[in-house]
């Protein structure tokens, strides 16, 4: 398989708006060569319209597409030379996956020899193979999408563009062929802008996330300091679950629950504060018959579930308030419903808001 | 266990029902499918003969002479048409050149016009979709006649631009067949995602004429192919336009001929059926042909 060199890419300070609605908002984003982005974020949030218009198939009200240093605002998308995977079925039913993945060769005046070999070589690389001869109806809807990532790669693009390619899928075949996409990525070494709404996905496979909100990156990083270290709430509370357990910030410390918890930057320094709190650093303990029922981090178990390796517990505080802790399944299973226990927040960095 | 005796016990129940019961309802069975067979012969020979006796009528008549013998000198006629030098056999072989040309000129006009112009309001104006529909199913309601008096002015300044051929007859006929034409073709746009399907091939590098071209025409044949038998149908059999604007296709050349030999004019239309009827086949030979194959 031909490996190559990506190019960088960069959205600069993009605005585009449908009516009244501001799909994006001066987004701006840069991805390194060879780098695979994703964007992340809620319906609505501008991701796939950012993805689009460095596709060339939206056009941007403001700003500007550069890729591999040259300004491509204004090319029309058949000459930006990206290949794009998208959510629905794109498959050419009157064509085979072979004649599917020889189309964009044939555009290119690829030679008939050339062009079958070409076609063969992604068709294996994303194990279709023995597939070649069938047409869209014939098979899967994972196997449709592996060709039209066999066709998109086969152009061998600048930019590899996924739009939500996995989200028609069932939960096994998305998470064999996010695997393979990301194997592939890597092998390659292409460019890639991936969109998706679900975060196991992004965190899965991204080189970096970019959580989008309100047509505007909130914030791009690795995913785990996208996960761990959240600069705003949204994020936080976007990218898994999240507790609003209640606080006080002394400096860059706040006490929850009698706990000192470490705060993240940009929280509040002082004062009452909601301290986001993953369920994986709520503890549980059963109280004993000599416990002071009155203690603040006491709590009544409303529901259990068990989730394989581990399991998730919601307690109710003595304010109404829920907590969700994530726990071993083994320490789970020694919790009922209506039993009391008492909460301990583990002292892992967190982020705080102000009440 | 129990399940297996319920099981038994239920068969047990059913075997003598059904042997007491089986020759009744046999009987039954075969009363409905006889009755059922009958009915359908009676639809079939009520429709056959609703088609069959006028074209036998027709057949009849252009054999039988005034003293009820029989001449198969119409269809001589008929037959020689393409090299007879009398002027009818003239004027009829003329007025079929001609709707023949009218048929190829419109199917042509009618599918440059929609196939790309819905496909673009599909892909980007989907908001004038509603207005396409109303424009393109507005010849319905004019009647040919009324039609016509609007496209008279204009055939005028045709004739003086460019000549009184008939052929321009095409582009009044390309307005007739809109309706029929867009209703085909639409079905068969909704039927695929052309948006999805146009974008997947302007990011391998399509251009838009290669969109239309290589991708949306040949999973819209079905319904192009619909399109054109409407057409066909249509300009062949067209009369009213063509003779209010004095040009000559088969069905005025037909009307004219008629008017001094009623028996060449019945097999003329006879044959012209039976052409029509042809060409239908094998265009829905044609769009069928691919699917065929591929399955």
């Amino acid at each position: 398989m031909h490996t190559r060199t990506g190019v960088s890419v960069s959205l600069q300070n993009l605005g585009r708006s449908f009516g009244p609605i501001h799909a994006l908002d001066g987004m701006s984003l840069d991805l390194a060569p060879s780098e695979m982005v994703v964007l992340l974020g809620p319906s609505g949030c501008g991701k796939t319209t950012a993805l689009r218009v460095l596709a060339g198939l939206e056009d941007a009200d403001t700003g500007r597409v550069v890729v591999g240093g040259k300004d491509i605002t204004n090319t029309p998308t058949n000459k930006r030379d990206m290949g794009m995977v998208f959510q629905a079925y794109s498959l050419f039913p009157h064509m085979t996956a072979q004649q599917n993945v020889e189309f964009g060769l044939r555009l290119r005046g690829m030679d008939a020899a050339a062009r079958r070999k070409r076609a063969g070589e992604n068709l294996e690389l994303v194990g279709l193979s023995t597939q070649a001869n069938r047409y869209a109806h014939q098979m899967s809807g994972g196997q449709q999408q592996r060709v039209a990532l066999a066709r998109a790669l086969a152009i061998q693009p600048q930019v590899l563009l996924l739009d939500e390619p996995l989200s028609a899928l069932d939960a096994k075949v998305r998470v064999q062929l996010r695997d393979q996409i990301r194997r592939i990525q890597l092998e390659i070494g292409i460019t890639t802008l991936f969109v998706t709404h679900d975060q196991e996905e992004a965190l899965a496979v991204a080189d970096r996330v970019g959580v989008m909100r309100a047509g505007r990156i909130e914030q791009i990083d690795a995913p785990d300091v996208i996960y761990n270290a959240p600069i705003t709430p949204f994020v936080a509370e976007f990218i898994g679950s999240t507790n609003r357990l209640p606080g006080h910030a002394d400096g860059n410390m706040a006490t929850v629950l009698g706990v000192r918890v470490p705060l993240l930057p940009g929280s509040p320094t002082s004062g009452q504060v909601s301290v986001l709190v993953r369920p994986e650093a709520v503890r549980l303990r059963p109280m004993t018959d000599g416990s002071d029922g009155s203690t603040a981090g006491t709590a009544t178990v409303v529901a259990t579930s068990f989730l394989g390796a581990h399991g998730r517990v919601q307690a109710r505080l003595a304010d109404d308030s829920l907590v969700i802790a994530q726990l071993a399944s083994t320490d789970v299973a020694e919790l009922s419903v209506g039993q009391r226990v008492v909460l301990v927040v583990q002292p892992a960095p967190a982020l705080a808001t102000a009440v | 266990m129990a399940g297996v005796d319920v099981a038994g016990t239920a068969a047990a129940v059913d075997t003598p029902a059904s042997t007491a019961g089986g020759p009744k309802r046999r009987r039954l069975r075969h009363t409905v499918r006889r009755k059922q067979a009958a009915f359908r012969v009676i639809v079939v020979t009520v429709l056959m003969a609703f088609f069959l006796i006028p074209l036998i009528s027709l057949l009849d008549f252009s054999t039988r002479l005034r003293n009820n013998s029989r001449s198969g000198a119409a269809w001589s006629k008929v037959i020689s048409i393409a090299s007879a030098t009398d002027a009818s056999s003239q004027k009829v072989w003329q007025g079929l050149v001609n709707s023949f040309i009218l048929v190829g000129l419109t199917v042509a006009i009618m599918l440059v016009l929609l196939v790309p112009t819905m496909t673009w309001i599909r892909l980007r104006l989907p908001r004038l979709r509603r207005v396409m529909e109303f424009v393109c199913l507005l010849p319905l309601t004019i009647p040919a006649i009324v039609l016509v008096v609007g496209l008279a002015p204009i055939y005028r300044q045709i004739a003086s631009l460019l000549s009184t051929s008939p052929i321009w007859l095409c582009f009044a006929y390309a307005v007739l067949v809109l309706p029929f034409a867009y209703r085909a073709l639409d079905a068969g746009l909704e039927a695929i995602d052309v948006k999805t399907m146009a974008e997947a091939a302007r990011s391998l590098g399509s251009s838009w004429v290669g969109v239309i071209w290589r991708i949306v025409l040949p999973n819209i044949r079905t319904a192009v192919t619909s399109a054109c038998f409407i057409s066909l149908a249509l300009v062949l059999g067209e009369y009213t336009v063509a003779s209010l604007l004095s040009r000559t296709n088969l069905q005025t050349a037909i009307f004219i001929v008629s008017q001094d030999d009623p028996r060449f004019a019945d097999a003329l239309a006879l044959v012209a059926m039976a052409i029509g009827f042809l060409l239908l086949f094998a265009l829905s030979f044609f769009g069928s042909g691919r699917k065929a194959r591929k399955v």
